[in-house]
């Protein structure tokens, strides 16, 4: 700040300061597995599954797990009374683009032990498909959910996988992928000949009122129908 | 229970968009129940307009006379594409996206952005910015809070809260003005600081707002907490158990009134949260009257909250001085060589990012609100910018909770919950 209350003409005796960007401090490391007693434990009993880990962001540990396994591995960590991840913050897809593979990421945090873990499953482009972790989060339903309708992966194993914000018979595929140019796959006159071709009426058809969430149905036993299942 | 398997024929049309070949985008064909009607059974669906469901969402109800017995939200009326946009942004240009999500608590999702973005490159913002964005976080949870209060009050039949509380928003409106010049779209806060100081007379005009606003909090507590009808309206509806209430995601005031003392401010403290006096309100039953004594006294803990950071407001600058953060000031760009420099590569190019992601969480008026952010090295725009959205885990709890209980207690479970429909589907 005091260079700059200067005045423009003293400025000019000081010289051409460079106005290149400085090397941005880096807040990314491989850290001390030691330092986080999951990711410890993680590269020691799952150590063939971690293909690496790392330490962003100052404080924040990131393990990349193979996807084939990544169902055994999360539901250890929910499991193991070392770890306790029982909640599911947040699961999410991540697109490079240039053929990269998508990468699914579940932020957890344990309530026990008060630590937060970051794991990312990498998947080719090829093969979108992962296991579900609904079985073991309930609030895996829709984070899944929306990760198959705006990337295109499938959960194998999710009781209810359809669309969630884009509309069931949306046809120009998965908007959050890079190579989903920003304004829709089809062009302007298309997009409008597609619009006006509706037919609106349909919607508001009785037959059209479906409605999901199965495993909500045995769980629950209430009046309705699902009461001589229960038993 | 019979299922029937639907599956969606997606016509492809010949004329394609720029971006090429047609991606390989399967779409899984999926089961759904098949309603048994007839009789007393029946399907109703409410929404997606009307007022009682809060937004533009739409519930479809499979009822017993008037017993709900299976409900499925549908959501997704309000899809704007805000992640997708984000991509094509720099870091600032995407603060104006964060407060159109929600529009209730704007000032919260500014800051949680900013300071995402903040924690990957290493920013260390003042002293002053750090209390004032407490200040404004705290007056914001006010904010959502009071729209809740008035809202939920008015859909279990009490009109005289809507109005005591909508005078009180008006008041931080006036204060959103004053600070930032727009009473919603406040996009205050900027990667390494504020869009603007404290205006003067705004510390006189926020002190005026919190020694009145109690009053205000008193009278409609006296109107609503000891009220029979809205006793018998919320106790016992929707319970949810702790155990239960992590499990499904539920994060904020509704899961701290199913007994679980997890508030980010005092688990995953930041700015200081961990130095301010404060407690952190906690039910017992996880029923709508709970998660609404949660919300009175959590606004009475921001009151405190507010005073206590006001008191400590240092002087100095708000913004880091770094010229390669932070814009240098007008006068400085007439006059001086090297701020126009700073100021033409800051607003053309942007700033860059170190390789990495980072998920920077913050207790907003909702819930968990988390901000993850990837970028690759030198990146000016993120590589993914993905809103951890609290409501939308919020509101898929909903078939849960409303099972077995009476269409009108359907509508008491969707308000306790306090979503926003421009959050959830951002």
């Amino acid at each position: 700040m005091t260079e700059r209350e200067m005045s423009g003409l003293d400025a000019v005796g000081e010289g051409p300061v460079s106005s290149d960007v400085t090397e941005s401090a880096s807040t990314q490391s491989t850290g001390d597995p030691s330092d986080h007693p999951s990711v410890e434990a993680l590269l020691e009993r799952y150590g063939d599954a971690v293909s690496r880990h790392r330490l962003n962001a100052g404080d924040q540990w990131v393990v990349w797990i193979d996807p084939t396994r990544s169902h055994e591995v999360l539901a250890w960590l929910k499991e193991d009374p070392d770890h306790l991840f029982d909640m599911m913050s947040d699961v999410t897809g991540v697109d490079y683009g240039k053929g990269r593979p998508v990468e699914v990421v579940y932020q957890m945090y344990s309530t026990t032990h008060g630590r937060a873990l970051r794991i990312r499953c990498p998947l080719p482009l090829d093969e979108l498909e992962i296991d579900s972790v609904c079985d073991l989060w309930k609030s895996a339903n829709w984070l899944e959910r929306e990760v198959y309708d705006l990337f295109g992966v499938t959960f194998r194993g999710h009781p209810d996988l359809r669309r969630i914000l884009m509309p069931s018979d949306y046809a120009e595929g998965h908007p959050l992928r890079k190579d989903f140019p920003l304004r829709g796959r089809f062009s302007r006159a298309e997009q409008t000949r597609r619009a006006l071709n509706q037919d609106v009426e349909r919607y508001y058809l009785a037959e059209d009122i479906v409605y999901g969430e199965p495993q909500y149905a045995p769980e629950v036993g209430t009046k309705g129908s699902q009461d001589g299942e229960e038993g | 229970m019979s299922t029937k398997t639907v599956e969606i024929g997606v016509g492809r049309g010949r004329e394609m968009g720029p971006g090429g070949a047609a991606v390989p985008s399967p779409l899984a064909p999926f089961d759904i129940p098949e309603p048994e009607l007839g009789g007393d059974r029946m399907l109703i669906n409410i929404g997606p307009q009307h007022p009682a469901t809060h937004g533009v969402l739409r519930l479809v109800c499979e009822l017993d006379g008037e017993t709900v017995v299976r409900v499925s939200p549908d959501i997704g009326y309000l899809h704007s594409s805000f992640e997708k946009l984000g991509e094509y942004r720099t870091w600032n240009q995407i603060v104006p996206l964060t407060d159109r999500m929600d529009y209730l608590a704007p000032l919260i999702y500014n800051c949680a952005f900013v300071m995402s973005v903040e924690k990957l490159m290493g920013i260390e913002v003042t002293e002053r910015c750090k209390v004032l964005r407490v200040i404004i976080m705290e007056l914001d949870r006010i904010f959502g809070h009071l729209l809740w209060l008035g809202t939920t009050a008015i859909d279990v039949g009490a009109f005289t809260p809507f109005l005591y509380s909508f005078q009180q928003r008006e008041k931080i409106y006036q204060l959103h003005e004053s600070l930032t010049g727009a009473r919603i779209t406040t996009s205050a806060t900027r990667v390494g600081g504020m869009m603007a100081d404290i205006p003067e007379g705004w510390m006189e005009q926020l002190l005026n707002f919190v020694d009145e606003f109690p009053k205000t909090l008193d009278e409609v507590d006296r109107l609503l907490t000891g009220n029979q009808i809205h006793i018998g309206r919320t106790q016992g509806i929707g319970v949810i158990n702790a155990d239960e209430a992590i499990n499904y995601g539920f994060t904020g005031p509704n899961l701290r009134a199913s007994g679980v003392p997890y508030d980010l401010r005092k688990d995953r403290p930041y700015y200081d949260y961990e130095t301010y006096d404060f407690e952190v309100p906690v039910g017992e039953h996880g029923d709508c009257y709970d998660r609404y004594l949660c919300r009175m006294e959590e606004m009475r803990q921001s009151v405190g909250i507010i005073y206590q950071a006001m008191s400590r407001l240092p002087a100095g600058p708000i913004n880091v001085e770094d010229p390669n953060i932070s814009l240098p000031s007008k006068t400085d760009c007439m006059s001086d060589m090297e701020s126009m420099i700073h100021h033409f590569k800051l607003i053309t190019d942007g700033i860059p990012a170190p390789e990495g992601d980072c998920y920077m969480a913050v207790e907003g008026s909702k819930g968990e609100l988390g901000m993850y952010i990837v970028a690759e090295e030198g990146d000016v725009k993120p590589v993914r910018w993905r809103v951890r959205p609290p409501s939308f885990v919020n509101l898929s709890v909903i078939p849960k909770l409303a099972e077995g209980h009476l269409v009108s207690d359907l509508i008491m479970i969707n308000a306790s919950l306090d979503i926003v429909l421009g959050e959830i589907d951002r």
